[in-house]
């Protein structure tokens, strides 16, 4: 089992090339041994192979060296990034070259005419009359990314609905409703919201079914108000926001009435994120998106109005339907005549709300939450605890198209001021017409025509002072009764009577025990 | 007369301003109002809404001096101007306690019941008093309270000479884009009241000449400044959400600033609940 001599002493030869590799293995300050420099030179004269290899060595070697520092520079300073204003313009120089392409594809289809984008630039115009300013460069903007939104959406109508502003960004809100039928995304939103609804519910149930439960509450949530149809009601229309022109328009989702209601006793600020957590009391169901749609629905209840005739009821409905419910559409009148624009002005009378306004249930139209689904009529037998409900009276609002005089007024402010916008030429003048209650909100108008704007902060006045609403009151613990409330302690005479009425006891017990005895031992003689 | 920036203010500033005729009875009005007042400068300064009317001002100053002795002037149909007298600390802490928009009548008297504490000691006694403040007066604090707490100037555009006069910096070639994304770039324009003490180390970088005012780094709540780039990056926008309605903005790399009041004058006490 000895090792054979050659594997103990290596081969003198070897060794020493192996120390020379070794030597010129060795990385040098620069981060690169000879060899690979050495074999990267013999490496390019092969492939080159230059017909006076040796008179250049010496320049391609100088050349390999600069080529390494060239390297190491650049990671020295990375290359710089284009400034944001670049990538904005980028961003907007998209708009108008996507805007030529798909006109021209319009106009062979012959859709220019259907298309539903606004005039934009007869808004600004509008506007600008009345003191409210888009900015020029910033309305061919705007107008240019509400044409790309009715290029991509099969829209059958849409407006531009104002801006919110934001601590961070703000939000330009464009008013639209799809083609019947062609709105994908709604009906995949319902499917999702019942696949989610099932989901809690087998949550709740496998809870349940765990053992060792703490005691169960009996606070019974109030009944959850459904949320109207996309169509109807709140949720009439649908809306997009973007951030800045040029953005993607994202679809804000439906607004449901308990977001209504939450956000009519908070006061916020938006931020500019879509995603943000809304963080109040009470506690807002959804984030800084279901927010702005709940606030959006608010102040086009608000502030959306028209001059008195210009829509009218639809002549078909109305009269066939049940007495009591309200009519819910509309339709241009196209016999509208026009109204004066200093009767505008002079009497709030003349104007009109053409949107619902929304109950203090936070739909447009009541529905009874005290009628039950069967399921939930037979957990409440079975629970027996049933209490009297009241029958609930259905709340009421004022019907569509009421004009603007019936307004409750705040704290003896009026809520609208109108007034000309130009009183050296009154016969030319625009009638406007602002809010004082929600702060931003503008009506334009001529004698056949009218806008509405929204530019603010997507705030309520409220000239008294927010206050947030006080908790609920907490549970009371126990119903009080004898077994659990303390006794007064006995007086002096009473424990006397009381250890009277013991010895007495007492005594005739024995006196009985001892009768007992006597009788027994008879018995036993 | 400054009316290369009040077209600024329109352009740059999104929302409600002054209609083109306002703004040409605006640039010939002041031009007078600057003669006949023998100001060296004046400039446009917002709009108070009123519930049957608005309110135009207009600031001015004599001679150099741009951030003591500012006057200001009303109007309720951009023609016709009216000097309001300086504010006093009487007049602004009786007119804070006002609440509700301004009627658009400067001869509209509030009433305002206060109660103040009369005799000494265990005889003290509370009695009711009933102020009557115009809405004049109401204006004139209003404006004293929103140049206190909300006029923005950016950092470098005035200066301070030796004599403690405040000028306007000719040399003043605007802030770079990086410092304008900062709150530290803009400065309160207004007298400072309470000098904040400073580290040595904070004043070691700082030019007595420029950084003569407090900067809206430190204001409390944090987050009552909005600053955006707006209108592609191109133009700084800077929003107080105490005083809903002022808007500063400045053009990077420009000496173009300024600041524009459209409001219904009321100070937003809500704001801690609502960031």
């Amino acid at each position: 089992m000895s090792e054979t001599p050659a594997e103990v002493v290596p081969d003198p030869r070897e060794l020493q090339i192996k120390n020379a590799k070794a030597y010129l293995l060795k990385a040098g300050p620069s981060g690169v041994s000879l060899y690979e420099h050495l074999s990267a030179l013999l490496s390019r004269i092969l492939s080159e192979r230059p017909t006076n290899a040796l008179e250049t060595l010496e320049q391609m070697s100088t050349e390999l060296h600069w080529s390494r520092l060239q390297k190491g520079f650049d990671s020295l300073r990375p290359l710089t990034e284009d400034p944001p204003t670049v990538i904005k313009a980028a961003s907007h120089r998209a708009l108008f070259s996507s805007g030529t392409g798909e006109a021209d594809e319009n106009e062979g289809d012959g859709e220019m005419t259907d298309s539903p984008l606004p005039n934009l630039y007869e808004l600004a115009h509008l506007l600008q009359q009345g003191g409210v300013s888009l900015g020029q460069e910033e309305t061919v903007r705007i107008a240019l990314a509400m044409k790309r939104l009715t290029d991509t959406h099969p829209l059958q109508y849409c407006r531009f609905w104002g801006k919110i502003f934001g601590t961070i960004a703000s939000y330009l809100v464009a008013e639209v409703q799809f083609r019947e039928g062609e709105d994908e995304e709604a009906e995949e939103g319902v499917e999702e919201e019942e696949k989610a609804t099932a989901e809690e519910e087998e949550d709740e149930e496998e809870k349940e079914e765990a053992e060792d439960l703490p005691p169960k509450s009996t606070y019974r949530p109030p009944p959850v108000v459904p949320r109207e149809e996309n169509g109807a009601g709140t949720n009439k229309y649908v809306y997009f926001v973007c951030t800045e022109v040029g953005a993607e328009w994202i679809r804000l989702p439906p607004v449901t009435p308990a977001q209504i209601t939450t956000a009519r006793k908070i006061k916020r600020i938006f931020t500019g994120n879509l995603q943000a957590p809304v963080i109040t009391y009470p506690p807002f169901p959804g984030t800084e998106a279901n927010l702005l749609r709940a606030q959006i629905a608010r102040i086009s209840a608000g502030t959306l109005v028209s001059p008195l005739g210009y829509y009218q009821f639809g002549e078909e409905e109305g009269e066939e339907e049940e007495e009591g419910a309200t009519r819910n559409t509309y339709e241009e009148n196209p016999e509208f005549e026009g109204i004066p624009v200093t009767d505008l002005v002079e009497s709030l009378s003349n104007w009109v709300h053409h949107v619902q306004h929304i109950l203090p249930q936070g739909r447009c139209v009541w529905i009874n939450t005290a009628v039950k689904s069967e399921e939930e009529m037979a957990e409440e037998e079975e629970e027996e605890e049933k209490e009297d409900e009241e029958e609930a009276e259905p709340e009421v609002g004022p019907p569509l198209l009421t004009p603007l005089s019936e307004d409750a007024e705040i704290n003896n402010t009026p809520p609208w001021t109108a007034h000309l916008s130009s009183p050296q030429i009154p016969q030319y003048a625009l009638a406007v017409l602002h809010s004082n209650l929600w702060p931003g909100a503008y009506t334009v108008a001529s004698s056949k025509k009218f806008e509405n704007i929204y530019f603010g902060w997507g705030i309520k006045c409220s000239p008294k002072g927010y206050s947030p609403p006080a908790p609920p009151p907490p549970q009371p613990e126990y119903p009080s009764g004898p077994e659990i409330s303390e006794g007064v302690d006995p007086t002096v005479e009473e424990e006397q009577a009381l250890k009277a009425a013991q010895e007495e006891a007492t005594a005739a017990a024995e006196e009985a025990e001892e009768e007992e005895e006597e009788e027994e031992e008879e018995d036993d003689d | 007369m400054d009316a290369a920036s009040l077209y600024m203010s329109q352009e740059l500033v999104a929302g409600c301003g002054v209609s083109p005729e306002q703004r040409a009875a605006l640039s010939s009005s002041l031009r007078l109002l600057q003669r006949d007042m023998r100001l060296s400068r004046v400039f446009f300064w917002g709009k108070i809404l009123g519930v049957r009317g608005d309110y135009y001002i207009a600031q001015g100053t004599e001679g150099g001096e741009q951030l003591r002795g500012r006057r200001s002037f009303y109007s309720l149909n951009c023609l016709d101007w009216a000097l309001l007298p300086p504010p006093t600390a009487d007049v602004i802490r009786e007119a804070e306690l006002i609440k509700g928009c301004f009627i658009g009548d400067p001869a509209h008297e509030y009433q305002q019941t206060a109660w103040k504490k009369v005799g000494e000691g265990s005889a003290a006694t509370v009695e009711e008093v009933t102020n009557h403040i115009k809405e004049e007066s109401r204006l004139v604090a209003t404006i004293a309270l929103i140049d206190r707490e909300a006029a923005v100037a950016p950092r470098g555009a005035f200066i301070k000479n030796p004599l403690g006069q405040v000028n306007i910096n000719h040399s003043f070639r605007g802030l770079t884009v990086s410092e304008a994304k900062k709150m530290s770039s803009f400065f309160h324009f207004t007298p400072t009241l309470i000098p904040k003490k400073k580290s040595l180390l904070e004043k070691a970088d700082q030019d007595p000449a420029v950084d003569f005012l407090d900067s809206l780094e430190h204001d409390v709540p944090k987050g009552c400044w909005s600053l955006q780039l707006e209108q592609g990056s191109s133009v700084v926008i800077l929003r107080s959400l105490l005083w809903l309605g002022m808007t500063f903005y400045h053009v990077p790399l420009t000496p173009q600033h300024g600041y524009i009041y459209i409001g219904n004058g009321e100070r937003n006490i809500d704001l801690p609940f609502m960031i």
